[in-house]
């Protein structure tokens, strides 16, 4: 069995290296900021990289389950992590628009949220990670209780959608790359209907 | 709150390093001129009244970051995939509603203009700018030329399509061959040029080369590259971008911070090059052109006429 075995090994792997780790693709922008290897627009680099690793981490985490339901390979305890490393670079994201691109000019960023679908879509799915990261300890977990507490972490599907929505609609023509975002979006959601659909008891006959 | 010294200085009035750098170049290369004759002359152009006194990006800006989906959709695609087009030899068809029409030879084109550095804001719908010192000739001198007839009302140009070369016209990303078109009286404006060089170079693979369109009021995909075709036409042509999304991309297309494109507002660009912290600057109606097109317009809805 060699998904026993990849348990085996990752029961003496701890989550807490996940957060340096994960916070190393910051770390290189940082570099290459510094070192001006962003091209004549460092802006939209930085903005667009940001929000390719939060969906990353978010995509990351919607992986776990299907894996476990699969392979049989368990890496739960891995997943506050990456929800974690996907909430902040999702704010470091949405910061970098409010700060750096449209630079506070409040008129322009009301207009943004109520006007344009794109940019909605990418507010709500930061929205729903908003109870994600905070109920992401321990002490949440305990004062919700295990059902409540599972059934506000499905908020995350809603976040996968909206933001590969996102991502989808901001580009002028049909280019592979958001495409394949979405693409990948909607096979981690399909698969939790699938399993859905086969966890429900068949009616009796 | 956001201002803790009372300046007047942005990040944007600090000479960007690449542009320093290509002044050095600059003067370098005059100083190697004086020696080494002709041979290797910059393009002799004279000095337009048409050019902005804003301080132009550097080549390194403008040859880098470029909106040119035969090349590829990112920004830094056309760079380094446009260097595979061939544009020598390279001639024109020039059709419909004119007194001389055929297939004219580049060097036939320019053989009879004064060459002219035309320095030019530029702005994307994509909501972001620069300034390009533009090399060229006014679209009105070729389009008398060859004699535009009476019932003449548009001009319409066409981009090469050539798929071995231009690799994204194998994908089905826009109705290739790449199409544009200007009101005859908008093609006859002074400000609407026809180029073929920058920066005292001849024009750079990445920027349309050998010969393209600029029209400085319009947003910057209606100033075509690569023009194989230009037929003066008595109806409103077809246009590439607004075959994609007409509720988004209209025939006219003038820069106007009033009118919004749907996805993004349209009041505000960020200047490329200013670096990460000053570069967004209010959009300027007919992008800072209006003394010289504004009557081209006297009468129309700009929001429908968009």
């Amino acid at each position: 069995m060699w998904a026993q075995r990849i348990n085996d090994l990752l029961r003496r792997v701890p989550a807490w290296p996940l957060y340096p780790l994960g916070m190393l693709p910051f770390a290189f922008l940082i570099w290459q900021v510094a070192a001006g290897h962003l091209g004549p627009d460092p802006l939209k680099a930085i903005e667009h990289r940001l929000g390719d690793l939060g969906l990353q981490f978010l995509l990351a985490g919607l992986c776990v389950t299907p894996l476990r339901d699969l392979t049989g390979v368990v890496m739960i305890r891995y997943r506050r992590a990456l929800g974690l490393l996907c909430f902040g670079y999702a704010s470091l994201h949405l910061a970098t628009w409010m700060f750096l691109d449209l630079q506070l000019r409040w008129s322009e960023i009301g207009a943004d949220l109520t006007k344009r679908p794109y940019i909605i879509l990418g507010m709500v799915g930061f929205a729903a990670l908003v109870p994600l990261a905070i109920t992401s300890n321990n002490l949440s977990l305990r004062r919700l209780g295990p059902v409540r507490w599972r059934r506000l972490q499905k908020l995350a599907y809603v976040a996968a959608f909206m933001t590969a929505l996102h991502y989808l609609v901001l580009a002028k023509a049909w280019t592979p790359k958001p495409m394949l975002y979405f693409a990948a979006a909607m096979l981690l959601l399909g698969l939790r209907v699938v399993r859905l659909r086969r966890s429900t008891p068949a009616p009796a006959r | 709150m956001r201002r803790g010294f009372a300046s007047d200085l942005h990040w944007s009035d600090v000479t960007p390093k690449a542009m320093w750098l290509n002044r050095r170049q600059l003067m370098a290369g005059a100083g190697a001129l004086a020696f080494a004759g002709p041979a290797a002359a910059r393009i002799a152009t004279v000095p337009s009244p048409y050019s902005t006194a804003d301080a132009p990006n550097s080549l390194e800006d403008i040859t880098s970051y470029n909106n040119y989906y035969e090349f590829g959709t990112d920004k830094s695609d056309p760079a380094t995939h446009a260097q595979r087009l061939t544009v020598d030899p390279w001639a024109v068809q020039i059709d419909g509603l004119v007194d001389r029409p055929g297939s004219y030879d580049l060097g036939d084109i320019l053989a009879g203009v004064t060459l002219e550095e035309r320095i030019y804001r530029l702005r994307c719908v994509e909501a972001w700018a620069m300034v390009v010192p533009w090399i060229g000739f006014s679209l009105a001198t070729l389009l008398e030329r060859v004699g535009v007839q009476p019932g003449a009302r548009f001009v319409a140009f066409e981009t090469l399509l050539r798929p071995d070369e231009m690799l994204w016209q194998n994908h089905a990303i826009l109705d290739w061959p790449y199409r544009e078109g200007l009101r005859l009286d908008e093609a006859m404006n002074p400000l609407a040029i026809l180029a073929t060089g920058l920066y005292g170079e001849t024009m750079p693979k990445q920027n349309g080369a050998p010969l393209r369109l600029v029209v400085p009021w319009k947003y910057g995909f209606k100033s075509i590259k690569a023009i194989v075709r230009i037929s003066l036409v008595d109806a409103m042509p077809q246009t590439t971008w607004n075959m994609q999304s007409s509720h988004e991309y209209g025939f006219y297309s003038n820069v106007n911070p009033t009118v919004d494109h749907p996805r993004w507002s349209q009041a505000s660009e960020r200047r490329i090059g200013a670096g990460l912290f000053g570069a967004r600057q209010d959009t300027l109606m007919f992008n800072g052109y209006a003394e010289q097109v504004a009557g081209l317009y006297a009468g129309q809805d700009l929001a429908v006429d968009f």
